[in-house]
C-alpha cells in the first residue's frame, strides 16, 4: 500500500539526515546488505535416512542476499546509531497510533489519546520515581520495568475503579481516568520538585524522546507491539459495532462487556509497550487516527492500520526534524508543534463529521 | 465456547425444552414466552411479574402509555435488560442464559434511534446486521453479503446504499435500522416505536413492510403509540399499564372502554372504523363534571356530531327516537349514549314515545339537529316541545326536509317559537348558556348555578343564533 511505500521512503531518507550525511540510495544499500535469507538447509544427524530424524535436525543457515558495496563508516552510522532510533520510532508512532484508534472509537470521544485511562500517567510516574528518587528500586527494577508495570497498574486501576457490579461504564471510566491522571500528575510533580540533579532527566523523559535508543530497546516493543496490533485489528468489526451505541451491540451479537475489558487491555499494553521506552509523546495518539478518519473513513478494518502505518511514518519524520537541528530536542515538542497546526488546517479546509 | 458451538445447531437439536417435538412444524406455538418477568431499573421497578407470550408468525403490538414499560419490556426480551426475577425465552431457550452471540440470532432489535456517530455508508450499517455470524478473522463471504443485499432491497433502501447514514431522512434511517435488523436473519423481531418520527405515509409503509415481513414467517413484537395503527397492523395487542399488562389478545377485546381507561386514565370512545373495519379508538377530552342533561333529536347521520360534541363538552347526552341502524345510533352506541330505538323503518310506536318523553322531561334542554323528519319520526318534534329549552339546529329550511305535510310544519314551528335556532358551530355554546343559566334544572349537579327560577325566563340571546 501507498502508506506502506511512504514510511520506506520515510526511513530511508530519515536515516540519511543527521551531522553526517549519507544518501538514501547508500542507505538502502546498507538496509539491503542487512537483509538475510535462508540460504542453505542442511539435513544433519540421521544416517538411516528416516525422515523424522532428518526433520528434527534441520539448521538453516543464512547469508546476506546483497552485497553493495558501502563506505564502512556509513554503514555504522546507519545500522548502529540512527536505525536503532529510526525503527523504535516507526513501533512507538505505529503502537501510539494503534492505541488512540481504538481508544476513539471506545470512548465515542474525539478527545480520547492512548492516555486517557491514565497508561502515561502511570509509566511517567513510574520512571520519574527510577530517576529521581535517590535510592535505586529493590530488585533492581529499571526505568522501563518500572514505567511499564505502573503504567498498566494505572490503568487496571482506573478500570476496578468505574466498574459497577459487571459494568464499566464508559463515562464513568473517562471521569475515573482524568482523576486519576490528575492525583498521578500531583506525585510526578512533587517528585519533580524535589529530584534536584536530575530534574533535567526526569523532564526530557517526560516530553517524550527517542535519542539513545538502542537494538535492545527496539527488540522489546517489537516483539509486544505487532501481536497486540493484531489482536486488535480482529476486533476491528466489534469496534465498528461498539459505535452503534453499547446496546446496539449487545443486540447484534458483541459480547459487550467482556469485548470493553479486552479492549481496554490490549490497548493498555500497547500504550506502556510505547510510552516506557519513549516516555510521553503526545499528539500522535490522538491527531493522526483523526487524520487518517478524515482520508479512509470510520471502518476500523481499514483506520487502523493505516492509522497505524501513518503513526509510524509520522513518528519517523517528526524525530527526524528533532535531533537534526543544532540541539536535540525531544520529539515530543516537534510532533506537538507541527501535528496540530496541521490538523487544524484539515479542520478548516474540509467538513470534518463529528467524531 | 460450549454455548457457541451448540447455539449453531437448530435448536431441536438441542434438547433445552423437549416439550415440543417439532418446533418447525407450522402449528401455533409460543416463540416468545415471558415468564413472571418483574425488572427493576435502579429503585424503581418498571415491569412486575409480567407474563404474555408470543405466536410464531405473528404481529403483537405493545401498547400504554408512556412510562408503561413498553420498551424495557423489549429490552428484556432482547436480553437487553437482565429481569430481577422471571424468565423470558425464545425458541425455548432462556434468552438471558445464551451469549449475546447467540441472543442475537434469535432476536433482532429496530431501536427508535441510534447513534451513529461516525459516517458509515448504509451498506455498511446494514452489514453490521450480519455480525452474529461474522467470524474474527474471515472477511465478508458472499452469503453474508446476499444476506445484506436482500435485507436493501426488502426495505427498499438499496437506492440508498451508497449514501452516509448521517446523510438519510429520518424516514430512510429507519428502513436502514430495519434492514440492519433483517441481515441478523433471525426469527424474531422487535421494533421499539417503529413510527414514532415519521411521516404518516412513512408509518403506513413501514407497518405494511413489518406485516408482509410476519406473513413470511417472521414473529414481531413493536411498542406503538398510535392505537389506532397498532389496531389495524396488529394481530394481537398487549396493553402494559404502570409495568403489568392489563389485557392481551386481539384488538377488539383489548381495546375497550375499561382497559383504556386503566391503561391511560383517559376516557376514550372505540368504536369501528367505517372504512377499515378495524378498531378505531378516539381519545375524549377529562370531564369534570357533568354539566347537565341534554336530549337530542337526530336521524340518518344529522346529530352525530352533535352527539360527538356534546358528549365531550360533558353533557350527559340522551337521543331518539332512533331506527335500528341509523347512522347516529352507531355513534351514540360507541359514545355510550343512551338512545330510545325503534326497529329499522318502522314509526315511533306509543311506547318509545313515552320514553323519549321521559328523557326530554328529565332533560335541561332538547336539541333538534337538522333532521329530515317523514311521518314516521315526527313524534320527535312533538316530543322535543315539552323541553324545558330547546335548540334548534337548522341548516336547511324545514320545508326542504319535510316529508310528513301540515302537522310536521306545525310541530316544527312550535318547537322554534319557543326555542333558539342556531346554526351548528353555536349549538354548544347555546347549550352551555341554556343549561347553566337553568341552574335548578331536573340535574342539580349542574357547575354553573345562577340565581334564576326555572323557565322563567327568556333563553339568552344567541349571537349567532336567528331569533325569531
Amino acid at each position: 500500500m501507498g502508506l506502506s511505500l511512504l514510511l520506506v521512503a520515510t526511513v530511508l531518507v530519515s536515516a540519511g539526515i543527521g551531522p553526517v550525511s549519507v544518501p538514501p540510495l547508500t542507505v538502502a544499500k546498507v538496509l539491503l546488505n542487512a537483509v538475510a535469507v535462508p540460504s542453505s538447509v542442511s539435513l544433519g544427524g540421521g544416517t538411516e535416512g528416516s525422515l523424522i530424524a532428518a526433520f528434527t535436525a534441520v539448521s538453516v543457515g543464512f547469508t546476506p542476499v546483497f552485497s553493495f558495496s558501502v563506505p564502512e563508516t556509513s554503514a555504522t552510522i546507519v545500522m548502529s546509531i540512527r536505525m536503532p532510533r529510526i525503527v523504535l520510532g516507526a513501533v512507538v508512532g505505529f503502537a501510539l497510533a494503534t492505541s488512540g484508534v481504538v481508544m476513539q472509537g471506545f470512548f465515542r470521544n474525539p478527545m480520547a489519546d492512548p492516555s486517557i485511562i491514565g497508561v502515561s500517567s502511570g509509566a511517567a510516574v513510574g520512571a520519574v520515581a527510577v530517576i529521581a528518587l535517590p535510592f535505586a528500586l529493590p530488585f533492581g527494577v529499571g526505568l522501563h520495568t518500572a514505567a511499564f508495570v505502573t503504567g498498566l497498574l494505572t490503568a487496571f486501576g482506573v478500570y476496578v475503579i468505574a466498574t459497577e457490579g459487571d459494568r464499566t461504564p464508559v463515562a464513568t471510566l473517562l471521569l475515573a481516568g482524568v482523576a486519576v491522571q490528575t492525583f498521578l500528575g500531583a506525585i510526578i510533580s512533587y517528585l519533580l520538585v524535589n529530584s534536584g540533579e536530575s530534574l533535567e532527566r526526569a523532564i526530557y523523559w517526560l516530553m517524550g524522546h527517542l535519542h539513545n535508543a538502542s537494538w535492545s530497546d527496539v527488540e522489546i516493543t517489537l516483539t509486544l507491539v505487532p501481536p497486540l496490533f493484531l489482536a486488535l485489528l480482529a476486533y476491528g468489526r466489534d469496534l465498528n459495532v461498539l459505535l452503534l451505541g453499547e446496546e446496539d451491540a449487545q443486540t447484534l451479537g458483541i459480547e459487550v462487556e467482556r469485548t470493553k475489558r479486552l479492549l481496554l487491555g490490549l490497548s493498555s499494553l500497547v500504550t506502556a509497550a510505547a510510552v516506557t521506552v519513549s516516555g510521553v509523546i503526545g499528539f500522535v495518539g490522538l491527531i493522526v487516527p483523526h487524520i487518517m478518519r478524515l482520508v479512509v473513513g470510520p471502518d476500523h478494518r481499514v483506520l487502523l492500520p493505516t492509522s497505524a502505518l501513518a503513526g509510524a511514518t509520522f513518528l519517523v519524520a517528526t524525530d527526524t526534524i528533532a535531533r537534526s537541528g543544532p540541539a536535540q530536542l525531544p520529539v515530543g515538542i516537534i510532533t506537538a508543534a507541527l501535528g496540530a497546526p496541521f490538523f487544524l488546517y484539515l479542520l478548516r479546509r474540509r467538513e470534518v463529521h463529528a467524531l | 465456547m460450549i454455548d457457541r458451538v451448540r447455539s449453531r445447531l437448530p435448536s431441536s437439536w438441542t434438547g433445552g425444552t423437549g416439550d415440543h417435538e417439532g418446533a418447525d412444524d407450522d402449528v401455533a406455538d409460543p416463540v416468545i414466552e415471558v415468564d413472571g418477568v418483574t425488572v427493576e431499573l435502579g429503585d424503581a421497578t418498571v415491569l412486575e411479574d409480567v407474563t404474555a407470550s408470543v405466536d410464531r408468525g405473528s404481529f403483537v403490538g405493545l401498547v400504554g402509555q408512556n412510562g408503561a414499560g413498553k420498551t424495557t419490556l423489549l429490552r428484556t426480551v432482547a436480553a437487553v435488560l437482565e429481569p430481577e426475577s422471571g424468565t423470558v425465552s425464545v425458541d425455548g431457550r432462556d434468552v438471558h442464559a445464551l451469549s449475546s452471540r447467540a441472543a442475537s440470532r434469535r432476536v433482532a432489535v429496530v431501536p427508535q434511534d441510534t447513534s451513529l456517530s461516525f459516517d458509515f455508508d448504509v451498506r455498511e450499517v446494514v452489514a453490521m446486521g450480519q455480525t452474529p455470524y461474522a467470524t474474527r478473522l474471515g472477511g465478508a463471504d458472499a452469503a453474508s453479503d446476499e444476506a445484506v443485499e436482500r435485507a436493501l432491497r426488502r426495505t427498499e433502501a438499496d437506492h440508498l446504499a451508497e449514501r452516509s447514514v448521517d446523510e438519510v431522512s429520518g424516514g430512510e434511517r429507519q428502513r436502514v435500522l430495519l434492514a440492519r435488523a433483517l441481515a441478523q436473519e433471525t426469527p424474531v423481531l422487535l421494533l421499539d416505536e417503529p413510527t414514532a418520527s415519521l411521516d404518516i405515509n412513512h408509518q403506513i409503509n413501514t407497518l405494511e413492510l413489518v406485516r408482509e415481513l410476519t406473513r413470511e414467517g417472521k414473529t414481531v413484537v413493536a411498542a406503538i403509540h398510535d392505537l389506532n395503527l397498532a389496531a389495524h397492523y396488529c394481530d394481537e395487542l398487549l396493553l402494559l399499564g404502570d409495568g403489568e399488562p392489563i389485557a392481551e389478545g386481539p384488538p377488539e377485546s383489548v381495546l375497550t372502554e375499561g382497559h383504556l381507561e386503566r391503561g391511560f386514565g383517559t376516557r376514550a370512545a372505540v368504536t369501528r372504523h367505517p372504512i377499515t373495519g378495524s378498531v378505531y379508538v378516539m381519545a375524549l377530552p377529562e370531564q369534570s363534571q357533568r354539566r347537565g342533561r341534554v336530549h337530542v333529536v337526530g336521524g340518518g347521520g344529522t346529530a352525530s356530531r352533535l352527539l360527538y360534541l356534546l358528549s365531550v363538552a360533558g353533557f350527559e347526552v340522551t337521543v331518539g327516537v332512533l331506527n335500528e341502524g341509523d347512522a347516529d345510533l352507531a355513534t351514540a352506541r360507541s359514545l355510550g349514549i343512551d338512545a330510545v330505538t325503534v326497529p329499522p323503518f318502522a314509526s315511533v310506536g306509543p311506547e318509545a314515545r313515552a320514553e323519549a318523553e321521559r328523557l326530554v322531561e328529565a332533560a335541561d334542554a332538547a336539541v333538534v339537529a337538522d333532521v329530515e323528519v317523514g311521518t314516521g319520526n315526527v313524534a320527535n318534534l312533538e316530543v322535543a316541545r315539552a323541553a324545558d329549552a330547546a335548540v334548534v339546529v337548522e341548516e336547511r329550511p324545514f320545508a326542504d326536509r319535510n316529508y310528513a305535510g301540515d302537522d310536521a310544519a306545525r310541530a316544527y314551528e312550535a318547537v322554534r317559537e319557543s326555542g333558539t335556532v342556531v346554526e351548528p358551530e353555536a349549538v354548544l355554546r347555546t347549550v352551555t348558556r341554556l343549561v347553566s343559566a337553568d341552574g335548578e334544572g331536573s340535574d342539580a349537579d349542574a357547575d354553573e348555578e345562577l340565581p334564576r327560577r326555572h323557565g322563567d325566563a327568556d333563553p339568552p340571546a344567541d349571537p349567532l343564533g336567528r331569533h325569531r
